[in-house]
Protein backbone atom coordinates (compact mmCIF):
# COMPACT_ATOMS: atom_id res chain seq x y z
CA UNK A 1 0.00 0.00 0.00
CA UNK A 2 0.53 3.63 -0.92
CA UNK A 3 0.62 6.47 1.22
CA UNK A 4 0.55 10.18 -0.01
CA UNK A 5 -0.76 13.25 1.65
CA UNK A 6 -2.01 16.20 -0.64
CA UNK A 7 -3.35 19.60 0.92
CA UNK A 8 -7.07 20.43 0.34
CA UNK A 9 -8.23 23.44 -1.47
CA UNK A 10 -11.86 23.30 -0.89
CA UNK A 11 -12.09 25.95 1.63
CA UNK A 12 -9.27 28.24 3.35
CA UNK A 13 -9.07 25.77 6.30
CA UNK A 14 -6.41 23.62 4.15
CA UNK A 15 -6.61 20.51 5.66
CA UNK A 16 -3.57 18.18 4.97
CA UNK A 17 -5.31 14.81 4.04
CA UNK A 18 -3.29 11.35 3.91
CA UNK A 19 -4.65 9.01 1.26
CA UNK A 20 -3.84 5.31 1.28
CA UNK A 21 -3.83 4.13 -2.04
CA UNK A 22 -3.35 0.44 -3.31
CA UNK A 23 -2.26 1.01 -7.36
CA UNK A 24 -4.17 4.13 -8.14
CA UNK A 25 -7.25 3.19 -6.15
CA UNK A 26 -8.31 5.28 -3.23
CA UNK A 27 -8.68 3.03 0.01
CA UNK A 28 -8.93 5.39 2.93
CA UNK A 29 -8.80 9.25 3.32
CA UNK A 30 -7.77 10.44 6.83
CA UNK A 31 -7.68 13.61 8.37
CA UNK A 32 -10.20 15.90 6.49
CA UNK A 33 -12.44 18.12 8.70
CA UNK A 34 -15.54 17.68 6.47
CA UNK A 35 -16.62 15.24 3.92
CA UNK A 36 -15.31 17.67 1.29
CA UNK A 37 -12.14 16.79 1.96
CA UNK A 38 -12.76 12.96 0.81
CA UNK A 39 -14.01 13.90 -2.60
CA UNK A 40 -11.35 15.97 -3.32
CA UNK A 41 -8.61 14.07 -1.90
CA UNK A 42 -10.40 10.94 -4.53
CA UNK A 43 -10.86 12.93 -7.72
CA UNK A 44 -7.26 14.87 -6.69
CA UNK A 45 -5.82 11.12 -6.78
CA UNK A 46 -7.99 9.83 -9.65
CA UNK A 47 -8.56 12.85 -11.90
CA UNK A 48 -7.40 16.33 -10.67
CA UNK A 49 -10.31 18.89 -11.35
CA UNK A 50 -10.30 22.30 -11.34
CA UNK A 51 -12.33 25.26 -12.14
CA UNK A 52 -10.60 27.64 -14.38
CA UNK A 53 -11.06 31.37 -13.76
CA UNK A 54 -9.85 33.92 -16.85
CA UNK A 55 -11.33 36.86 -18.59
CA UNK A 56 -12.55 36.94 -22.51
CA UNK A 57 -12.01 40.15 -24.48
CA UNK A 58 -14.99 42.67 -24.43
CA UNK A 59 -16.00 45.13 -27.21
CA UNK A 60 -17.71 48.09 -27.03
CA UNK A 61 -19.22 47.75 -23.24
CA UNK A 62 -17.04 49.97 -21.65
CA UNK A 63 -14.82 47.71 -20.47
CA UNK A 64 -11.96 45.92 -21.59
CA UNK A 65 -12.22 42.21 -20.45
CA UNK A 66 -15.04 40.15 -19.20
CA UNK A 67 -14.32 37.81 -15.71
CA UNK A 68 -15.29 34.37 -16.92
CA UNK A 69 -15.16 30.80 -15.39
CA UNK A 70 -16.25 27.15 -16.17
CA UNK A 71 -19.54 26.26 -14.90
CA UNK A 72 -17.74 22.84 -13.26
CA UNK A 73 -14.82 21.68 -12.50
CA UNK A 74 -13.06 20.95 -15.43
CA UNK A 75 -9.93 17.84 -15.63
CA UNK A 76 -6.38 19.70 -15.40
CA UNK A 77 -5.70 18.01 -18.44
CA UNK A 78 -8.21 20.08 -20.02
CA UNK A 79 -6.90 23.73 -19.15
CA UNK A 80 -4.76 24.39 -22.05
CA UNK A 81 -6.96 23.15 -24.52
CA UNK A 82 -9.76 24.86 -22.76
CA UNK A 83 -7.68 28.33 -22.71
CA UNK A 84 -7.00 27.84 -26.55
CA UNK A 85 -10.67 28.14 -27.33
CA UNK A 86 -11.20 31.08 -24.59
CA UNK A 87 -8.82 33.31 -26.68
CA UNK A 88 -10.90 33.43 -29.48
CA UNK A 89 -14.08 34.30 -27.29
CA UNK A 90 -15.39 38.13 -27.47
CA UNK A 91 -18.81 39.80 -25.93
CA UNK A 92 -19.90 42.65 -27.67
CA UNK A 93 -23.66 41.81 -26.11
CA UNK A 94 -24.63 43.41 -23.02
CA UNK A 95 -24.75 39.74 -20.36
CA UNK A 96 -25.70 39.10 -16.78
CA UNK A 97 -23.82 37.51 -14.25
CA UNK A 98 -24.14 33.41 -14.36
CA UNK A 99 -25.01 33.45 -18.54
CA UNK A 100 -23.19 31.12 -20.43
CA UNK A 101 -21.37 31.95 -23.44
CA UNK A 102 -20.11 28.59 -24.33
CA UNK A 103 -21.73 25.81 -23.96
CA UNK A 104 -20.02 22.37 -23.26
CA UNK A 105 -16.33 23.46 -23.84
CA UNK A 106 -13.87 20.84 -25.56
CA UNK A 107 -16.33 18.60 -24.43
CA UNK A 108 -15.94 18.67 -20.48
CA UNK A 109 -19.74 18.83 -19.61
CA UNK A 110 -18.80 22.67 -18.39
CA UNK A 111 -20.21 25.43 -19.68
CA UNK A 112 -17.90 29.20 -19.44
CA UNK A 113 -19.89 31.61 -17.88
CA UNK A 114 -19.75 35.63 -17.68
CA UNK A 115 -18.90 36.14 -13.74
CA UNK A 116 -19.97 39.81 -14.06
CA UNK A 117 -23.03 41.97 -15.56
CA UNK A 118 -22.40 44.27 -18.30
CA UNK A 119 -25.18 46.83 -20.01
CA UNK B 1 -21.86 48.72 -0.16
CA UNK B 2 -22.19 45.97 3.24
CA UNK B 3 -21.54 48.84 5.55
CA UNK B 4 -24.65 50.96 3.38
CA UNK B 5 -27.26 48.00 3.15
CA UNK B 6 -26.84 46.98 7.29
CA UNK B 7 -26.56 51.07 8.03
CA UNK B 8 -29.95 50.71 6.21
CA UNK B 9 -31.21 47.44 7.93
CA UNK B 10 -30.67 49.49 11.21
CA UNK B 11 -33.21 52.23 10.04
CA UNK B 12 -30.79 54.74 8.73
CA UNK B 13 -32.83 56.48 5.85
CA UNK B 14 -30.70 58.66 3.72
CA UNK B 15 -27.32 56.80 2.93
CA UNK B 16 -24.75 57.95 0.18
CA UNK B 17 -22.39 55.94 -0.97
CA UNK B 18 -19.24 57.08 -3.06
CA UNK B 19 -16.89 55.44 -5.39
CA UNK B 20 -13.81 56.69 -7.18
CA UNK B 21 -14.07 53.87 -9.81
CA UNK B 22 -16.25 53.73 -12.59
CA UNK B 23 -17.95 50.83 -11.23
CA UNK B 24 -18.96 49.14 -7.47
CA UNK B 25 -16.97 46.44 -6.05
CA UNK B 26 -13.57 47.84 -5.90
CA UNK B 27 -10.69 45.11 -5.85
CA UNK B 28 -13.01 42.37 -5.95
CA UNK B 29 -13.26 43.20 -9.80
CA UNK B 30 -9.95 42.14 -10.46
CA UNK B 31 -9.91 39.07 -8.33
CA UNK B 32 -11.65 36.72 -11.00
CA UNK B 33 -10.29 33.95 -8.91
CA UNK B 34 -12.87 31.66 -7.28
CA UNK B 35 -12.56 31.09 -3.08
CA UNK B 36 -14.72 33.80 -2.12
CA UNK B 37 -18.18 33.64 -0.42
CA UNK B 38 -17.95 30.13 1.42
CA UNK B 39 -19.09 31.43 4.88
CA UNK B 40 -21.35 34.75 3.54
CA UNK B 41 -22.96 32.89 0.96
CA UNK B 42 -22.66 29.06 1.68
CA UNK B 43 -21.20 28.54 -1.79
CA UNK B 44 -17.78 28.98 -3.63
CA UNK B 45 -17.44 33.17 -5.80
CA UNK B 46 -15.25 34.36 -7.99
CA UNK B 47 -14.47 38.13 -6.79
CA UNK B 48 -16.72 39.56 -9.29
CA UNK B 49 -19.40 37.29 -8.74
CA UNK B 50 -19.42 38.00 -5.11
CA UNK B 51 -19.19 41.96 -5.56
CA UNK B 52 -22.52 41.55 -7.77
CA UNK B 53 -24.23 40.30 -5.12
CA UNK B 54 -23.83 43.17 -3.05
CA UNK B 55 -24.49 45.20 -6.03
CA UNK B 56 -27.86 44.06 -6.78
CA UNK B 57 -28.81 44.33 -3.16
CA UNK B 58 -27.21 47.83 -3.23
CA UNK B 59 -29.18 49.01 -6.44
CA UNK B 60 -32.88 47.65 -4.63
CA UNK B 61 -32.42 49.84 -1.58
CA UNK B 62 -34.21 53.12 -2.95
CA UNK B 63 -32.38 54.81 -0.06
CA UNK B 64 -28.92 54.46 -0.86
CA UNK B 65 -27.61 56.78 -3.30
CA UNK B 66 -24.49 55.83 -5.71
CA UNK B 67 -22.35 58.32 -6.86
CA UNK B 68 -19.03 56.80 -8.78
CA UNK B 69 -15.84 58.29 -10.20
CA UNK B 70 -16.25 60.22 -7.23
CA UNK B 71 -12.77 61.00 -5.36
CA UNK B 72 -13.09 61.98 -1.57
CA UNK B 73 -9.94 64.50 -1.31
CA UNK B 74 -10.89 65.94 2.25
CA UNK B 75 -12.70 64.86 5.71
CA UNK B 76 -12.78 66.99 8.59
CA UNK B 77 -13.51 66.06 12.19
CA UNK B 78 -16.68 67.69 11.89
CA UNK B 79 -17.77 65.05 9.16
CA UNK B 80 -17.63 67.48 6.17
CA UNK B 81 -16.79 65.57 3.04
CA UNK B 82 -15.34 67.12 0.00
CA UNK B 83 -15.32 65.10 -3.56
CA UNK B 84 -14.05 65.29 -6.91
CA UNK B 85 -16.49 63.89 -9.55
CA UNK B 86 -15.60 65.18 -13.01
CA UNK B 87 -16.07 68.49 -13.83
CA UNK B 88 -16.61 70.20 -10.41
CA UNK B 89 -16.16 69.72 -6.41
CA UNK B 90 -19.28 68.78 -4.09
CA UNK B 91 -18.88 69.14 -0.19
CA UNK B 92 -21.24 67.15 1.75
CA UNK B 93 -22.30 67.28 5.70
CA UNK B 94 -22.46 64.09 7.02
CA UNK B 95 -23.89 63.35 10.58
CA UNK B 96 -21.93 59.90 10.70
CA UNK B 97 -18.98 58.51 7.82
CA UNK B 98 -18.02 55.25 7.30
CA UNK B 99 -14.61 54.93 5.63
CA UNK B 100 -14.25 51.76 3.60
CA UNK B 101 -11.01 52.77 1.54
CA UNK B 102 -9.51 50.00 1.58
CA UNK B 103 -5.60 49.22 1.14
CA UNK B 104 -2.71 49.93 -1.27
CA UNK B 105 0.01 47.79 -1.83
CA UNK B 106 3.77 48.04 -0.49
CA UNK B 107 6.33 48.43 -2.90
CA UNK B 108 9.32 47.38 -3.34
CA UNK B 109 10.98 50.15 -2.10
CA UNK B 110 9.29 49.41 1.16
CA UNK B 111 10.57 45.94 0.83
CA UNK B 112 14.34 47.39 0.49
CA UNK B 113 15.41 45.55 -2.74
CA UNK B 114 19.20 46.76 -4.15
CA UNK B 115 19.57 46.99 -8.12
CA UNK B 116 18.61 49.55 -10.84
CA UNK B 117 15.20 50.99 -11.44
CA UNK B 118 14.18 49.81 -14.50
CA UNK B 119 10.50 49.44 -15.81
CA UNK B 120 9.45 45.72 -15.12
CA UNK B 121 9.04 45.58 -11.40
CA UNK B 122 5.31 45.81 -10.82
CA UNK B 123 3.10 45.63 -7.40
CA UNK B 124 0.98 42.26 -7.82
CA UNK B 125 -1.88 43.89 -7.31
CA UNK B 126 -1.34 46.10 -10.24
CA UNK B 127 -0.23 43.89 -12.57
CA UNK B 128 -3.23 41.56 -11.45
CA UNK B 129 -5.52 44.63 -12.80
CA UNK B 130 -3.35 45.77 -15.72
CA UNK B 131 -3.98 41.67 -17.15
CA UNK B 132 -7.52 40.94 -15.93
CA UNK B 133 -9.39 44.83 -16.14
CA UNK B 134 -7.28 46.08 -18.67
CA UNK B 135 -6.08 42.91 -20.91
CA UNK B 136 -2.52 43.80 -21.12
CA UNK B 137 0.51 41.00 -20.00
CA UNK B 138 2.92 42.99 -18.28
CA UNK B 139 5.64 40.67 -18.81
CA UNK B 140 6.78 37.34 -20.41
CA UNK B 141 9.05 36.19 -17.84
CA UNK B 142 8.18 36.29 -14.29
CA UNK B 143 9.67 36.51 -11.17
CA UNK B 144 7.35 36.95 -7.90
CA UNK B 145 8.94 38.21 -4.47
CA UNK B 146 6.81 37.40 -1.72
CA UNK B 147 4.33 34.78 -1.61
CA UNK B 148 1.29 36.30 -0.38
CA UNK B 149 -2.04 35.70 -2.06
CA UNK B 150 -1.76 38.29 -4.73
CA UNK B 151 1.53 37.14 -5.82
CA UNK B 152 0.50 33.17 -5.84
CA UNK B 153 -2.35 34.03 -7.56
CA UNK B 154 -0.74 36.29 -10.22
CA UNK B 155 1.51 33.05 -10.89
CA UNK B 156 -0.97 31.15 -12.04
CA UNK B 157 -2.88 34.04 -13.84
CA UNK B 158 0.75 34.85 -15.59
CA UNK B 159 0.99 31.01 -16.34
CA UNK B 160 -2.59 30.54 -17.68
CA UNK B 161 -1.80 33.61 -20.42
CA UNK B 162 1.27 31.60 -21.60
CA UNK B 163 3.89 33.58 -19.84
CA UNK B 164 6.93 32.01 -17.90
CA UNK B 165 7.02 32.15 -13.91
CA UNK B 166 10.56 31.14 -12.78
CA UNK B 167 10.21 30.99 -9.10
CA UNK B 168 8.62 32.62 -6.15
CA UNK B 169 11.13 34.32 -3.57
CA UNK B 170 9.91 34.23 0.06
CA UNK B 171 12.18 35.40 2.89
CA UNK B 172 10.35 33.91 5.70
CA UNK B 173 10.52 29.64 6.24
CA UNK B 174 6.82 29.69 5.73
CA UNK B 175 4.30 30.95 3.58
CA UNK B 176 2.36 34.02 4.13
CA UNK B 177 -1.00 33.48 1.60
CA UNK B 178 -3.17 30.37 1.95
CA UNK B 179 -2.27 26.94 1.67
CA UNK B 180 -5.00 26.05 -0.85
CA UNK B 181 -3.30 28.98 -3.24
CA UNK B 182 0.33 27.47 -2.94
CA UNK B 183 -1.19 23.76 -4.16
CA UNK B 184 -3.34 25.25 -6.93
CA UNK B 185 -1.41 28.27 -7.92
CA UNK B 186 2.23 26.83 -7.85
CA UNK B 187 2.24 23.10 -7.38
CA UNK B 188 -0.29 22.70 -10.86
CA UNK B 189 1.90 24.64 -12.63
CA UNK B 190 5.05 23.29 -11.09
CA UNK B 191 6.81 26.60 -10.45
CA UNK B 192 9.19 26.35 -7.44
CA UNK B 193 9.24 28.39 -4.04
CA UNK B 194 11.79 29.45 -2.38
CA UNK B 195 11.39 29.91 1.06
CA UNK B 196 14.18 31.56 3.16
CA UNK B 197 15.47 33.74 0.16
CA UNK B 198 15.83 37.01 -0.98
CA UNK B 199 16.47 39.34 -4.21
CA UNK B 200 19.26 40.27 -3.35
CA UNK B 201 19.88 42.65 -6.49
CA UNK B 202 17.98 43.85 -9.73
CA UNK B 203 19.69 44.22 -12.86
CA UNK B 204 18.88 45.68 -16.03
CA UNK B 205 19.29 49.14 -17.48
CA UNK B 206 15.52 50.58 -19.76
CA UNK B 207 13.96 46.94 -17.99
CA UNK B 208 14.01 44.23 -15.79
CA UNK B 209 17.18 41.54 -17.17
CA UNK B 210 17.28 39.63 -14.44
CA UNK B 211 17.92 39.04 -10.35
CA UNK B 212 20.24 37.47 -7.59
CA UNK B 213 18.65 36.10 -5.56
CA UNK B 214 20.62 34.54 -2.32
CA UNK B 215 19.38 32.30 0.80
CA UNK B 216 18.86 34.31 4.16
CA UNK B 217 20.01 32.55 7.50
CA UNK B 218 17.61 32.85 10.67
CA UNK B 219 18.58 36.21 11.35
CA UNK B 220 18.06 37.26 7.98
CA UNK B 221 21.79 37.53 6.43
CA UNK B 222 22.53 36.72 3.46
CA UNK B 223 24.38 32.91 3.33
CA UNK B 224 27.50 33.65 1.77
CA UNK B 225 27.93 31.78 -1.69
CA UNK B 226 24.63 31.11 -2.33
CA UNK B 227 23.82 33.39 -4.50
CA UNK B 228 22.63 32.81 -7.90
CA UNK B 229 21.09 34.44 -10.65
CA UNK B 230 17.95 34.34 -12.67
CA UNK B 231 16.80 35.91 -15.68
CA UNK B 232 13.54 37.34 -16.02
CA UNK B 233 11.71 40.63 -17.60
CA UNK B 234 9.16 41.23 -15.28
CA UNK B 235 9.52 41.36 -10.96
CA UNK B 236 6.35 41.29 -9.00
CA UNK B 237 6.29 42.59 -5.78
CA UNK B 238 3.54 40.88 -3.32
CA UNK B 239 5.07 42.08 0.15
CA UNK B 240 1.43 42.78 1.96
CA UNK B 241 -0.75 45.85 2.27
CA UNK B 242 -1.02 48.85 4.11
CA UNK B 243 -4.52 50.15 5.27
CA UNK B 244 -5.46 53.60 3.61
CA UNK B 245 -6.32 56.33 5.94
CA UNK B 246 -5.00 59.37 4.97
CA UNK B 247 -8.52 60.87 5.27
CA UNK B 248 -9.21 60.27 8.55
CA UNK B 249 -5.63 61.73 9.42
CA UNK B 250 -6.85 64.81 7.88
CA UNK B 251 -9.44 64.85 9.89
CA UNK B 252 -7.27 64.45 12.62
CA UNK B 253 -8.27 60.69 14.03
CA UNK B 254 -5.43 59.09 15.89
CA UNK B 255 -3.53 56.13 13.83
CA UNK B 256 -1.16 53.52 14.46
CA UNK B 257 1.73 54.86 13.08
CA UNK B 258 3.02 51.25 12.76
CA UNK B 259 0.58 49.58 10.76
CA UNK B 260 -1.30 52.59 9.51
CA UNK B 261 -4.36 51.56 11.30
CA UNK B 262 -7.01 53.51 13.31
CA UNK B 263 -6.15 53.84 17.11
CA UNK B 264 -9.89 52.98 18.11
CA UNK B 265 -11.68 51.79 21.42
CA UNK B 266 -13.99 49.17 19.68
CA UNK B 267 -14.05 47.19 16.69
CA UNK B 268 -14.36 49.94 13.13
CA UNK B 269 -14.25 53.38 15.51
CA UNK B 270 -12.06 55.79 15.28
CA UNK B 271 -11.04 58.21 18.08
CA UNK B 272 -13.52 60.75 15.98
CA UNK B 273 -17.02 60.21 17.45
CA UNK B 274 -19.03 59.07 14.40
CA UNK B 275 -16.07 58.31 12.40
CA UNK B 276 -15.83 54.28 11.52
CA UNK B 277 -13.46 52.90 9.33
CA UNK B 278 -14.01 48.91 7.85
CA UNK B 279 -12.90 46.35 5.66
CA UNK B 280 -8.90 46.53 4.85
CA UNK B 281 -8.71 50.36 6.02
CA UNK B 282 -9.49 49.15 9.32
CA UNK B 283 -7.09 45.97 9.49
CA UNK B 284 -5.92 44.19 6.40
CA UNK B 285 -8.23 41.08 6.33
CA UNK B 286 -7.49 37.72 4.40
CA UNK B 287 -10.71 36.66 3.54
CA UNK B 288 -13.29 38.77 2.02
CA UNK B 289 -16.12 37.52 3.70
CA UNK B 290 -15.00 38.78 6.89
CA UNK B 291 -14.34 41.74 5.16
CA UNK B 292 -18.26 42.00 4.86
CA UNK B 293 -19.05 40.97 8.29
CA UNK B 294 -16.94 43.64 9.69
CA UNK B 295 -18.53 46.30 7.26
CA UNK B 296 -21.89 45.30 8.55
CA UNK B 297 -20.91 46.29 11.86
CA UNK B 298 -19.58 49.45 10.93
CA UNK B 299 -22.51 50.26 9.20
CA UNK B 300 -24.54 49.03 12.58
CA UNK B 301 -22.27 51.19 14.55
CA UNK B 302 -23.11 54.54 12.52
CA UNK B 303 -26.60 53.76 12.88
CA UNK B 304 -25.78 53.47 16.55
CA UNK B 305 -24.56 56.60 16.79
CA UNK B 306 -27.07 58.39 14.66
CA UNK B 307 -29.74 57.16 17.32
CA UNK B 308 -27.62 58.74 19.70
CA UNK B 309 -27.35 62.26 18.28
CA UNK B 310 -31.20 62.52 17.71
CA UNK B 311 -32.10 61.22 20.83
CA UNK B 312 -29.73 64.57 22.36
CA UNK B 313 -31.33 66.89 19.65
S1 LIG C 1 -11.44 18.96 4.28
FE1 LIG C 1 -13.17 20.36 4.53
S2 LIG C 1 -12.45 21.77 6.13
FE2 LIG C 1 -10.61 20.74 5.37
S3 LIG C 1 -9.85 22.11 3.77
FE3 LIG C 1 -11.16 20.59 2.78
S4 LIG C 1 -13.16 21.60 2.65
FE4 LIG C 1 -11.95 22.73 4.17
Amino acid sequence: MNTKTITCIECPVGCRIGVDMEGCRVVKVSGNKCPKGEKYAISEIENPMRVLTTTVAAEGLGIRRLPIRTSAPISKANIPEVMRVIRSVKVSRPVRVGESIVKNVCGTGADIVVTRSVD
Amino acid sequence: MAAAISAHESGVKDILLLERDLYLGGLLNQCIHTGFGLTYFKETLTGPEYASRFVERVRAIPSIEVVTRAFAVRLTGEKTVDYLIPGHMVSVRAKAVVMATGSRERTREMAHIAGTRPAGIFPAGLAQRLINIEGYLPGKNVVIVGSGDIGLIMARRFKLEGAEVKAVIEIQPVTRGLVRNVVQCLDDFGIPLYFRHKIAHIYGKDRVEGVDVVRVDEEMREIEGSRFSMGCDTLLVSVGLIPENELIEMAGAELDKKSNTPVSGRMNETSLPGIFVCGNSYKVYDIVDTVSACAENAGRMAAGYLGKVEQQV
